[in-house]
This record gives C-alpha cells, structure tokens and sequence, in this order.
C-alpha cells in the first residue's frame, strides 16, 4: 500500500474566505446555483449557503457554526465539509455496482461510469455526504481531487487556501503536525482542542480536522456511527451475496421436495391427479 | 501604511481596529498568521459586531460605531495615569517637550478660535512657544511644564476615564480592560505593537482625528518606525495606494503637495504657501523671482524641514507636464494649470450636491459605481438625471450605467421616506458606454498598501472591443488636443502645450509612463536613478510625482531598469524582517519601513533594550557614504533605507522628515487638522445619544449639506451601519456577475441582534424595510449572536447593520444600502459618514 496522503483542515487558521468553496467549483467545473432562499431556515442566522449541505452541484462547503456560552461568549464556528474519504468507507460496502474504490493513496474514489443512481450509499453514509444528482442520475461527491494528485499537484482547495488552514500531504506527517498543533491550541485558549479524523469510525478518516472545540460545536458527529441495517447489508449480505444464490436456489428445491412429500403424505397426489 | 504587509509578521500585538481584516483583507491576514507561529502574536478586534476577524482574533472588544476617539483617549489616559509610555522614545522623538503657545485653549468640546457662523476654526493660537529669534520651539526636556504638549494632551484625556468611556463605547467594561491591558504591553522597550484599520476609522464625521487618536497612541508607546509597529491603512482596493499617490483627489497636487487655489496667483505664492516656515522668513517670505527663492532656501528656512525642498517638486512637474514651453520666464507654465475656487468643496459629495443643482454638464465615471457606492444613492442617483451626458467604462454595464432604466428607479412598497423616481422618458442624459478591460488583461503597476509599486503582466487576452484605462486616457488625450491643434488662442495653451506621447501609434505603453513619472533629466532624457535629492527647481529636470523619482533606474549598459519589475524574492535583512527590497519598489526611495530613525535609540548606536533584532538603521560613524565627498564622515547604513539625512549625525537626524517640527506631533500645531490639535469624542452627525463628554452634539468644523435630513431618534431609534463582505468586491460590479460567487451571498441581507429581532418580532429570512429620512430599502434578515445591543450610559441601542454592496444588475442582487446612508462626512477629508447613522427597521 502507498503511503496514504490526505488533507488537513485546521479551524483555528480557517477565516472562512470560501477561496476553497470556488476552487472546488472551477476544479471539477460544477455549475451555480442560486439559492434565493438564503438565511431561511429558523435558527439558521449565519452565512451557510445550501442550508449548510453539499449538493449535486457542491462537492464541498465551509459552515458556519455559531454558538454561544456563558464563558466563551459568542463564536462561529468553521468548518470544510466534504466527502471524509473514511478509511473503511461504507458507501463501497453497500454499492451493488462497486462503483467505489478505495485508491491506494487513501481517496474513496466513485466511478460515474458504474454508477446507477441507486442511492443505496446515499442512506449508508454515516456523514450524509454522496447526492443524487438527477440530470446524469449519477451519485457524486468530493473525489480529492485525484486527477490533480495522480498528475502531482495538490487538491484545488489547498492550493487556493491563502491562510494555511487546508493543506496536502501524507497523512502520517500531517498525523503529527496536528497533534503538535493541537498541544499548542490546548494551552493558548482553547482547552478542548481536538483531532478529528484519527480514529473515528474504528480504521479513521482520510480527512484530517483540527478543531478548536469539541466536534459537537462544529456540527460534526461526536461518534460517527453506521447504521445498523447497512451493517447487516455489509457484514452478512454483501460478503456472502455468492452464497446466497446457492442457497435459496437450493432453499426453493427443497421447499419443492418437502412440499411434495408433505403433499404424498396427506394423500393429495390421488385427489389432484394430473398425472 | 507606515510599514507593510510582511512586516506585520514581526509585531507582538496587533490592534485591528474599525477593519474587518480576514474577509476584506484575507491574503494580508496570513502575514499575521505567520506572526503567530512565529513569535506568539496577539490579536485584538475592536469592532462594533463579531467578524471573521474577531474569530481568528484573540481578543474581540464590542463597540458601538462612531465611539473611536473615546475608546483611543481612554488608552491614551490610561498609558499616561499608569505611566506605561516609552518615556525616552517620546521625549526624543515627539514633540512631547515642546511648550504650546498660550492662546491655545479647548473649553466643552471647541478649541480656540472657533467661528460658530462659518463652522470652521482659525488655527492661529494651534502653534507653539518660540524662543526671541522667532522660529526656535521652547522645549521642557521634563515633560512637566504645565504648557507642554505631553501635559496638555493628559490634561485633555484626564476626562477619558474608564468608567466614561464603557459608558460611551457601550463596551463592557472587563473586555475593555483587557485591551487596555494587552495593547498597552507593548510600551515596554523590547515590544512593538502595530495598529491596522480601514473605513470603519475613517468614514465618519471625525475619520482623521480617529487615526490621529491611533498616532498618538502609537507614539505614546514607542512603535512607530519600528518593524511590527506603525499605523497600517488596509486600502480597500489594491492601488488606491496609487491613486491617491497620483493625486487623484480634488485638493491634492501630485506627491501630496496641496493643489493651488484661486487665491495663489503666481507660482511663488503657491510655493510660499506649500513651503512651511517660509513665512517667518523675510528672505523667504519676500522672494519675487525664483533666484531669491533659490538663495533663501540656501540659506535655510527653520521649521521647514524636508519640504523646503517644494519648489524643486513643483517645478519639475510642471516640466514633466508642459516640457519645453514651461520656463523660468513663464513660472514654468503655472499658469497653464487649473486651479480650484478655494471657497469651494470639489469631493464626491460636493460634485453631487453640485450636479444636483444642475451645475454640472457631464460625468465620467470609471472604475466607479456610485448608484450603488454613493452616500445618499437615491440622491446621487437622480443627480445623474441632470446630467447633458455621462460616460461609463467599465467592465460590466453596471447600475451607474445603467441609472436611467425602469429597473433602477424601484423602490420598495410602502417606504416611509419621500423619494424622487424618473421614468426613462424623462431623463435626458445622454449614457456612453466604454468597455474596459479587466485587470489581468492589462499591462501596468499598482501600488499596494504598503507602497510597494510591483509591475504586472497581462495574463490574458481582453474580451472583445474592450480596452485598458490606459488606452482610453490617451485616445481621449489624443482626440482633444487634436481638436484644439490649429488654436492660436493663449487660454488653449494648457492642451496644445501639454507634453503627450507614451508609446507607438495607437498603443500606449505603461513603461513610458513610469518614465515620466519616475523623472527625466531634461537635457539628455535620462531617467533621474539617484531619487529626488537629484530635483532641480530651474527646469533642468521633470519628474511627474517627485515621491515616485527614482523607481526607474539605469542597468550597467544604459538600458532602462524599472524597478516595480524587479522580482527578487530574497530576504535582504539579517534578522529575516521580511523587507524583501529587492522586490518591486517601494516610495520614497524604496524605504520599506518609514519612520525608521526610531528603530534604534535616540545615539543611533543602541539598539532598544532586548530589542536588537528589530533595528532597522544604525549610525556608522567611521564610513564615508559618497566615495566623491571624502570629507563627510559617518552615515547611517542598515538593511532599509534611512528616514533620515543620510550624513546628519544622530543628534541632527531628525525622526519625522516631513513634519515642519521634525518630530511626531501630539499635539498637532498649525494647519495639520481642520478640527483641532487633539481629538475630542463628538457623536455621530445621527446618533441616539447625546454626547457625553461635551456639550457639541457634532464634529462642529463638519460641513452639513442637509440639515433638514437629520433623523431624530424617536423616528428612527437604531444605529445603522454598513460594511463588505469577502464574498463580493466594492459595489459588486465585478462579482454579483460571477455565478461562483454570486452563489455564495446571493440576497442583500442585514444582520440584526436576536434581541431586536425579538422586539420587531422579525425572524431570520424575513424580508425587512429598512427607513432613515434618505431612503428605504428591502433585504433578507439574517438574526445573528453576532451582533449585540450596547449598553449605553445604561440605556439598551440596538444596530442594524447593511451589506452596502448590492445592486439591481447581475445576479447576485438587492437594493442598495447606501440609500439610506447621509450626505456628511469628515472635516478634513470629506470621506462621507457611512458607518453610523440612525434608520428604523420593521417587517415587509
């Protein structure tokens, strides 16, 4: 396996300029789309566009998390959200068209070409992240960038970044960098700094968040979970699916065999007579 | 800025104030980031609502907008009743010590010499004690002389105390400690602090006081002129550096040289008047050729300092202006330049006022969008019908240009305010539309705000029949003197006379125009390499703006070698400054960090105490600087270049060359302010309160064009205010037409407090009407914890606060904010008051 590669997002350096936000949009040439609706949902006072969710046309999105407590006082909240491009993604466990691949590298990579739109991922997701997008009926999602990084460069949103907070490289060197930082954070003013990424959903991410605040304040999942019936799906159906065939077919002769028998012993062969 | 973009890396504690610094400024904002990482900068925002500033700020301090002056005299009482001034920088670098004339007086809130009829001041009694000879300033080396600047100025704060201010500022009263505390460190010898801000300073009523309040600050505590210090102006465009360098204001000369009015009849009055200290000097002050001007200023002019050199920038303008037909015997075509009425205001407010009127018969309009970015829009706006014509080049057909359409005349349903609308087929203004190029489809410079001049190459094709400014300046140059050619008249010799001619046929190259501006010497064309000690006031040499003498130098063979071209990305300081000389070119003389005597102690040769690494230019007293003058021993040498005579021994070198003292001023003698020598708190022009610290309810040297459109506070009860974001760019010509960005803040919105939304029973995403006596305005609320109300003198007021950046064209759109912003502004400058005025706010 390659040495993994990946992408820091440090909130603490994050001024949420959307530099990214437009790079990601001219990288993988996504279309606008206007949202009149703009600050429309109750509670919702803050500068998120798309109600503070990806889209078809948005692989990925700063947002805005404002929160307020007695100490802190009032703070908001950045955060890049995308694809987390998990170490052991659910989407690929659950597609019936192993449309995703796990790149050597470390990206979740989905291929448009197999894809059916079946959404099955969509469901699976434990961050919500793969859209349906109906004009291609096509799922799609944050691909990092991995055109740019097979030709060497970096993904378009660390490239763009002007404050450092998004960067690119291999992920057991940004691994440590986080870590050191973190400790800095901790003792200049924010006592719960935190590394996302490292660890959660058991194997990790391969998007690595610096935060400022325990992840609940940047909208982020404390524990990530799977849910449980795309457990069932991809520990018992999926890796036995060649089984399965087998046996029901074997299930249904022998249903055949027994109905039969059953049919013998209760006399009905002479009453139906289609002999 | 005094310093630059790179150096803010090297301060200890940054004060952002009345700027919102990571979304306007977001590529400077890494610069202090790297501070952080580097040696553990501290950030401060002071700031009337929570930014994307105060997030990555260690320290956000509430306060309400227009209180600037309160909150800054409050520190500087508190640097001096605690004694945490930088004791031996202020006695040798201001003019603490200098004893103030005994006419001055300041009683409840007016300076002396106050004119109530005219609303201005006669400075007369604003100068300082002078020994018998007349010219030498009385100084107590003691700072204790009760008529001591340093004693006036804490007499004057004396009333700023905390409890006084919080009451003003409806600051809380723990934050504001903590600034106090933080920003006040830096006045220890080994801590430097640097102060940025932008419009959040500088548009109100009393703009240059607020950054003189930060000068005197900056002075109190040691950090100008030192890396990491100095008062840094974030321009809210790139090269707006650069259009004020070129004089692109109404009352400035190039260089910032005051422009003539009516009243200097000859070129000598106008020199006389531009020359400080000339008038106590009889020699001077009689001169009636230019060889008596010549011997007087030999002979030196006290309290003159650098600008006794004026005369040799005038006139080598003028010869970069008119070449050959300006002349000794012809006061160097003097003549042939227009001169403004000096009864009359020519700023942005005035001309509209005027066009209003009718008095104006065209316009041209580039770069420019005031439908949109005008004070008073709906006025500004039906100004423009008055118009014969107006031309707008541009790169889009934006509001302005489009000011005479249905679409621009709606106004939202059920308005409290009585506006004009037109219909189209009552406006007779003829509109031309010029489209321009954008600026990566353009040669040329721009200088940015840290007076860094760089040269930047085309990075595409223009689209279509668009052109560069430039091409369009110089057709049109090129047309009127072409229709004026075969004139035998005298008065049209300021055209057929002007030199013209910056390229090859049809286009014009900006190289050419660096030369001009750069300097000639007029007998062999060659560019002036050494800078503008080399102007000469007999015509010998031209030089379009004397501080920009010296970008083009001359490589070994002869060629041209234009300095903002350089690209040299070393660090040329010892102690990683970041001063980066060799790339582009800074004014003057490429001196990245003005002020720069005070890098080092008043000898010259000690460095600050624990300060070592941030010395900037040291006395050498053993080299010899000019190889041709063997006799003049000693120099100051360093990584920049000096701020300072080159040869002047330490106790000579004066701090602050262009000051007539030589010495940064506390109290600010003379003609340097409209409004008087210190600041003082006076409320907005429309505020909800009345003025705490003295009795004048307004800026009273404020010029106030409407008095009957002040809103009174039952009518019109919050503070309204108005500011950018990062997702779009001045009046949004340029972005609400990007889909990309568009997308990102697609609606005019104003942010309200979660109280006031309780009050005006408005939820988020309700669409509001927005009201002053100017004008109403619809937009999208956003209910935000960001802002909060303030607590004033106990009393709970509550802003409102407009994206000021939306228009009817594009897509990205909404009503204007600045139809509800006033027609007053700044005594001095006339930068109009967009940041605190009083509107009401309801439901749709």
């Amino acid at each position: 396996m390659a040495r993994l590669k990946t992408n820091l997002y440090d909130s603490s350096k994050c001024t949420a300029c959307r530099g990214c936000f437009s790079a990601c949009k001219d990288s993988n040439q996504l279309p606008a789309v206007f949202d009149h609706s703009y600050f429309g949902g109750p509670g919702n006072g803050t500068y998120d566009s798309k109600d503070g969710d990806t889209d078809a046309n948005t692989y990925m999105m700063i947002r805005f998390n404002e929160t307020e407590d007695p100490v802190d006082g009032v703070r908001w909240n950045f955060l890049k959200w995308q694809c987390m491009h998990c170490m052991d993604p659910e989407c690929a466990k659950v597609c019936p068209k192993s449309a995703y691949t796990k790149l050597d590298w470390g990206a979740t990579f989905h291929d448009e070409d197999k894809c059916i739109g079946c959404q099955y991922c969509v469901y699976a997701c434990p961050f919500g992240i793969p859209k349906y997008r109906k004009r291609t009926d096509t799922i799609t999602k944050c691909t990092l960038c991995y055109e740019r990084v097979a030709e060497g460069l970096t993904p378009a949103c660390a490239r763009t970044c002007p404050t450092g907070a998004i960067k690119f490289g291999n992920r057991d060197e940004l691994l440590e960098e986080a870590r050191a930082r973190v400790k800095y954070l901790r003792a200049n003013g924010f006592p719960r700094a935190t590394i996302y990424g490292e660890t959660e959903l058991g194997s990790g991410t391969n998007k690595l968040y610096i935060l400022t605040d325990t992840p609940d304040k940047f909208g982020l999942p404390v524990k990530p979970q799977v849910e449980g019936n795309t457990i069932f799906w991809q520990n018992w159906v999926q890796p036995y699916a060649g089984w399965l065939i087998p046996l029901a077919l074997g299930g249904s002769a022998i249903s055949f065999v027994t109905s039969r028998l059953v049919a013998n012993k209760n006399g009905g062969h002479a009453e139906g007579g289609h002999e | 800025m005094t310093n630059h973009m790179v150096d803010l890396k090297n301060t200890d504690v940054a004060l952002i104030m009345g700027s919102n610094m990571a979304e306007n400024h977001p590529i400077g904002m890494k610069w202090l980031g790297e501070g952080r990482r580097v040696r553990g900068t501290k950030i401060i925002h002071v700031d009337p609502r929570y930014t994307r500033t105060s997030v990555v700020a260690d320290l956000y301090c509430p306060m309400r907008s227009g209180t600037d002056i309160a909150f800054l005299g409050g520190m500087v009482n508190y640097i001096i009743q605690n004694k945490l001034y930088h004791e031996e920088y202020v006695k040798a670098y201001t003019n603490a010590t200098f004893l103030v004339a005994d006419g001055f007086e300041f009683e409840d809130g007016l300076f002396s010499g106050y004119d109530t009829a005219k609303r201005s001041y006669n400075n007369s009694t604003w100068d300082y004690q002078y020994e018998e000879d007349g010219t030498t300033i009385k100084k107590d080396p003691t700072m204790s002389h009760p008529r001591c600047a340093f004693q006036l100025m804490a007499k004057h704060y004396l009333r700023y105390d905390i409890d006084s201010v919080v009451k003003i500022c409806g600051t809380p009263k723990n934050k504001y400690l903590e600034v106090l505390k933080l920003y006040t460190s830096t006045g220890a010898p080994n801590k430097v602090g640097n102060i940025m801000y932008a419009m959040g300073i500088t548009q109100h009523t009393v703009g240059s006081q607020n950054v003189k309040s930060f000068a005197n600050v900056q002075m109190l505590l040691g950090n100008m002129g030192r890396p990491g210090g100095g008062i840094n102006a974030l321009r809210g465009e790139n090269n707006v550096q650069g259009a004020t360098d070129m004089a692109l204001l109404f009352d400035w000369f190039p260089g910032y040289i005051s422009h003539p009015t009516n009243a200097n009849k000859d070129l000598l009055t106008f020199i006389k008047g531009v020359t400080p200290g000339s008038g106590k000097v009889p020699a001077a002050k009689g001169a009636t050729t230019m060889a008596e001007w010549r011997a007087a200023v030999a002979a030196g002019i006290p309290n003159c300092n650098f600008r006794i050199n004026m005369s040799k920038w005038i006139v080598s303008t003028l010869k970069a202006w008119w070449g050959d037909a300006a002349t000794e015997e012809n006061q160097f075509a003097y003549h042939y330049m227009p001169k403004r009425d000096a009864a009359k205001n020519y700023s942005h407010m005035s001309m509209f006022e005027a066009m209003y009127k009718g008095e104006l018969d065209g316009l041209f309009v580039m770069g420019s969008n005031p439908v949109v970015g005008g004070p008073n829009a709906n006025k500004e706006q039906a100004a423009l019908t008055k118009l014969k014509w107006l031309v707008s080049c541009d790169l889009w057909l934006n509001e302005t240009a489009e000011f005479w359409t249905y679409r621009a005349w709606e106004r939202p349903h059920g308005g409290s305010a009585h506006v004009e609308t037109f219909a189209p087929k009552d406006i007779q203004t003829e509109v031309f539309f010029l489209p321009a190029c954008a600026v990566y489809e353009k040669e040329g410079t721009a200088a940015q705000t840290g007076r860094w001049v760089q040269y930047r190459w085309k990075g595409a094709d223009e689209v279509g029949k668009s052109k560069s400014d430039l091409w369009i300046i110089d057709q049109l140059a090129k047309k009127i003197k072409e229709l004026y050619k075969d004139s035998p008249r005298e008065e049209d010799k300021p055209i057929t006379q002007l030199t013209w001619g910056y390229g090859h046929g049809e286009e014009p190259e900006p190289i050419n125009v660096g030369y001009e501006v750069s300097g000639y010497f007029v007998a062999d064309k060659k560019p002036i390499a050494g800078g503008f000690a080399n102007l000469k006031d007999d015509g010998s040499t031209a030089c379009g703006v004397w501080i920009y003498c010296g970008q083009m130098g001359l490589n070994p063979d002869g060629s041209w070698l234009y300095k903002p071209m350089k690209r040299d990305n070393k660090d040329n300081s010892k102690a990683g400054l970041g001063l980066y000389s060799n790339w582009g070119w800074c004014w003057p003389v490429n001196r990245r960090i003005i002020y720069n005597r005070c890098s080092i102690k008043p000898d010259g040769i000690t460095p600050w105490e624990g300060d070592a690494d941030r010395v900037l230019i040291h006395w050498d007293p053993a080299v010899v600087s000019d190889p041709t003058k063997p006799e003049v021993v000693g120099a100051w040498v360093g990584d920049d270049v000096c701020d300072c005579t080159k040869t002047a021994p330490p106790e000579k070198a004066v701090p602050f060359l262009m000051r007539p003292e030589g010495y940064g001023c506390f109290f600010a003698a003379g003609a340097s302010f409209k409004d008087g020598p210190f600041p003082e708190h006076y409320e907005p022009w429309e505020s909800p309160v009345k003025n705490l610290m003295n009795s004048q309810p307004v800026n009273p040297a404020t010029k106030i064009w409407e008095p009957d459109k002040l809103g009174a506070s039952a009518d019109y009860p919050y503070i309204g205010t108005t500011y950018r974001v990062v997702e779009h760019w001045q009046t949004g010509a340029l972005t609400r037409t990007l889909p990309w960005l568009a997308e990102l803040m697609p609606n005019m919105f104003v942010e309200i407090s979660e109280e006031l939304g309780a009050i005006k029973d408005i939820r988020n995403g309700d669409k509001v009407i927005v009201s002053t006596s100017r004008g109403d305005i619809e937009a999208v609320a956003c209910v935000t914890k960001r802002i909060k109300p303030f607590i004033v003198n106990g009393e709970q007021y509550h802003m409102v606060g407009a994206i000021w950046q939306y228009g009817f064209k594009g897509y990205a759109t909404g009503d204007p904010a600045n139809r509800l912003t006033p027609h007053v502004g700044d005594a001095n400058t006339m930068i109009p008051e967009y940041k605190a005025w009083l509107c009401n706010i309801r439901r749709a």
